[in-house]
């Protein structure tokens, strides 16, 4: 077990531009474990500085992963990110009988993205439930619920269309815990596709991290590839806070193996795609693989880039973050949000106050333009981040 | 066919015919017989089957005598649907407006012929007096903002009955999700008047910890949710509680209250209709009280009022003269009863009128008439109107009044002092709560607050602790 950990940190994940299946490709010779910043299996776990607490804290109930048994460890199973998601659901509704989902079309229909296909027919209509229309509604009808003792996860079908909600997870989902004294908790997970997909028009293009990132109470995770996808799903289900958990359209169909132990990862850590010396690069969701692409170039160009995949996108891990920078003295940011406001707007101002002087350069951000996302595919291609741009930014910062 | 395929078929109907080919039989009537065949898939096939019956009807009509009769009706997705040749619009209005149920008149007297529920001496005497002392409680907190010694309250001044009445009726097990014009359903369930001090004054003992605003109550022992400012966002929650309840087979409903300016909310139409899809057991209980803050009911909604939206929604609705405490006390209890057994939604609408102002941040005489008020106010009171039919049965009396208002008038004046002296929260509790646990960007802002608190110790005020 220990040892299949080691090989897939270092694992590459391409972008084929053609068709939506990914292969890995594993760096064998990077031994990383001192960064490991998963935490499946005890063992690793405890090396982590803990952040506020929070990662003991989920030791102890999470894991069922016997750390010891790598001796007897299983080749683990391929799986479609969309499915792994599933999977993760499926193991927590099997758990926990308070665990619901609730959604436009998530029962027989399966979901618009599959996610909960199959669900409906094993658990029943009530507890994988279809909802009329209404985003507010079901996000309000999931914090009722989630107040008298169920554990809902609510679907927006697109996370666009979540901001139909906006006024339940800001005003309600974030604050009842607070403002009712500690007396009712929120435990829900509201989790959706979103970003910029393959020509959805603008409306559904919108990236809803930029927008929620404010609202106290709520904790926001992205996931990326089938692994960290099923260990955060898992992670949210059983967090007591509110969490959002953004997938992204074209993330789907991302093959990866994944371990047949139960795993579940911990919301609040970054993950170190490929450690590096030269430059810190920072980044999220389906960016991660236009990184990983721009890495291929860079290393082939002498540069050793050290990519972080920060997953949790409220609160920050500035603790692997930091760390990175003060390695490497150079920040890059590349998000798929807007310039303004975005996720990487927040994270420039916390590096910033937090690491200025282990910077040598100042922060660089590629982000989207502050344009709604155009329908030709082109012009869509041109509002977000290209591998080109991520190369020659960083050739420029290690000037 | 049952209930679950009919809900199969809607929602699979864009799968192939072979699936519906059983079903098609019933779409088919005789006089298609010499027709071209109905189309394939199921759904598209009662669409096509429809039209092309409406010209088979059309040429059977040249061919009276020897044609089979036409359709009469037709099963629509959604169910079977009689025709009519006759266009006729259905009404924005009836004739006459949905009756209102009530049972005691405004001298305390049973009107004839009603079907009241029998209520103890122990349960009416018990519902005047939480109703007086609500009133006692409105009046004293009024003025203590007056006095400036809090900074905001709202009054339930002519909804007593309704505050009260329709705890009465529910069980302890019940959730309620209130708007903010019910502290009497914390008041009877046994909130203390101590408590309710304590809330508004925001000390270390009120349960929301001094977070939220005045009357924001909100008590997870009593079942009651704290309350939330926005407007009708209960609304669903209190369906998703409700279904929560169904998920768990629980012997118990939700409640929730809400106003008539809340109902043109688009939460309230969708908690509807959910409620409806899911057969969820909750009670909505609307205050149609005639104003929101300046509106008047006839700027927020044409239409008969709220009741008439029940059916609309396919749920069950009556409407009730909130001022008569025995007509809302019986409304509440056969609606729980109809809620939990036969796992529905059911909509009261209560009408009465908002005595008080809005809230002490309104002065309603600017956009009302105060004979208005005042008639309201005295006329249609639903404490004297009660008080009068228990007196008549003999269960209370003058002195009792006197003695029972003093009592609380002194109780809830000391639990004011009190609440005034005791301490607020500590400073550093305001970072907790957000989350579970507290995150690190907290931790470090509540260190940075507490440096700059002992810094500048002379700019910030003394009393409050950290």
């Amino acid at each position: 077990m220990a040892s299949s950990i080691i090989q897939r940190i270092g694992a590459a994940t391409s972008f084929d531009t053609n068709n939506n299946y990914f292969h890995r490709r594993s760096f064998s010779g990077r031994q990383s474990s001192f960064v490991v910043v998963r935490s499946d299996g005890a063992n690793i776990t405890t090396r982590l500085k803990p952040n506020g607490g929070r990662t003991h804290h989920l030791v102890t109930n999470a894991v069922a992963t016997k750390p010891h048994t790598s001796a007897a460890s299983k080749p683990g199973h391929e799986i479609l990110l969309f499915d792994a998601l599933r999977e993760g659901l499926e193991e927590e509704m099997d758990r926990d009988p308070r665990v619901c989902i609730m959604g436009e079309d998530v029962g027989h229909y399966g979901g618009s993205y599959k996610v909960t296909k199959g669900l409906a027919p094993k658990y029943g209509d009530l507890r994988v439930l279809d909802t009329p229309i209404a985003e507010n509604a079901f996000t309000g009808m999931g914090i009722g619920a989630a107040m008298t003792g169920l554990r809902p996860i609510i679907e927006g079908m697109n996370m666009g269309f979540l901001l139909l909600a906006f006024n339940q997870i800001s005003n309600n989902c974030g604050m009842l815990h607070y403002t009712s004294g500690g007396q009712f908790k929120i435990p829900v997970v509201i989790r959706g596709p979103g970003g910029v997909g393959r020509q959805l028009g603008a409306e559904h293009s919108q990236r809803l991290e930029s927008y929620f990132q404010s609202i106290p109470g709520i904790q926001m995770v992205a996931c990326s590839t089938p692994y960290n996808a099923k260990g955060l799903m898992k992670a949210a289900i059983r967090s007591d806070n509110p969490v959002i958990l953004f997938e992204h359209v074209l993330l789907y169909n991302l093959k990866e193996t994944i371990p047949d132990e139960e795993y579940v990862l911990n919301l609040e850590e970054a993950e170190m795609v490929r450690p590096g010396q030269h430059v810190t690069i920072l980044t999220y969701s389906r960016m991660r693989y236009h990184v990983m692409q721009a890495a291929k170039t860079l290393v082939n160009k002498g540069y050793d880039p050290e990519v972080i995949d920060i997953r949790s996108l409220k609160p920050f891990d500035l603790h692997t973050i930091g760390n990175s920078v003060k390695k490497t003295h150079r920040v890059l940011i590349v998000e798929e949000c807007m310039r303004t406001g975005g996720i990487g707007a927040s994270l420039t101002a916390a590096i910033n106050e937090n690491f200025h002087d282990y910077l040598d350069a100042p922060i660089v951000c590629l982000s989207s333009q502050d344009v709604p996302t155009p329908y030709a595919g082109t012009l869509e291609e041109w509002t977000v981040v290209q591998p080109p741009q991520i190369v020659a930014a960083v050739e420029q910062l290690c000037q | 066919m049952s209930m679950a395929s009919i809900k199969f078929i809607k929602r699979t109907s864009f799968l192939t015919s072979s699936q519906f080919s059983s079903h098609l039989h019933r779409w088919i009537d005789s006089s298609s017989r010499n027709k071209p065949p109905v189309t394939s898939s199921g759904r598209f096939g009662t669409v096509y089957g429809g039209r092309q019956l409406h010209t088979a009807a059309s040429i059977s009509s040249d061919q009276l005598s020897t044609e089979a009769p036409s359709r009469q009706e037709l099963n629509f997705p959604g169910g079977s649907v009689k025709f009519t040749s006759k266009r006729i619009f259905i009404s924005g209005s009836n004739e006459e407006r949905a009756h209102c149920y009530r049972v005691l008149n405004e001298n305390g007297e049973l009107v004839i012929d009603n079907d009241l529920l029998k209520i103890t001496k122990e349960l009416a005497v018990k519902m005047y007096t939480n109703m007086a002392t609500l009133q006692v409680i409105d009046t004293i907190f009024y003025e203590a903002q007056r006095q400036g010694r809090i900074s905001f309250y709202l009054t339930t001044t002519g909804e007593e009955a309704i505050n009260i009445a329709s705890a009465a009726a529910l069980s302890n097990n019940d959730f309620v999700f209130p708007q903010y014009r019910e502290p009497g359903v914390l008041l009877w369930r046994g909130f203390t008047l101590q408590e309710f001090a304590n809330q508004l004054f925001g000390n270390k003992h009120d349960y929301g910890k001094g977070r939220q605003m005045h009357v924001h109550y909100g008590s997870k022992k009593h079942n009651y949710v704290t309350v939330s400012s926005p407007i009708a966002t209960q609304i669903p929650q209190a369906v998703g509680a409700a279904y929560s309840m169904k998920m768990e087979k629980q012997d118990s409903c939700t409640i929730t209250y809400f106003g008539d300016g809340s109902s043109s909310e688009g939460d309230f139409h969708a908690g509807l209709n959910f409620s409806a899809v899911m057969e969820v057991p909750v009670i909505f209980f609307c205050r149609n009280n005639g104003w929101a803050i300046s509106t008047p009911i006839s700027d927020q909604l044409r239409g008969d009022g709220i009741v008439v939206r029940g059916k609309a929604y396919g749920i069950p609705s009556i409407r009730v003269d909130g001022n008569d405490a025995l007509a809302v006390y019986s409304a509440v209890y056969e609606a729980r009863k109809m809620a939990i057994e036969n796992q529905t939604p059911v909509l009261i609408e209560a009408l009465t009128y908002r005595v008080g102002h809005h809230s002490t941040s309104d002065d309603s005489t600017k956009y009302r008439p105060v004979d208005e008020i005042e008639w309201w106010r005295n006329d249609q009171s639903p404490v004297k109107r009660f008080r009068k039919w228990i007196e008549n049965k003999g269960w209370w009396s003058n002195d009792n009044e006197s003695q029972h208002r003093s009592n609380i008038r002194k109780e809830l004046a000391q639990a004011v002092q009190n609440a005034e002296r005791t301490q607020k929260p500590p400073v550093a509790d305001m970072f907790n709560n957000v989350y579970d646990v507290s995150p690190k960007n907290l931790n470090e802002q509540k260190e940075s607050l507490r440096k700059t608190l002992k810094q500048h110790a002379k700019e910030y005020p003394s009393n409050v602790p950290w």
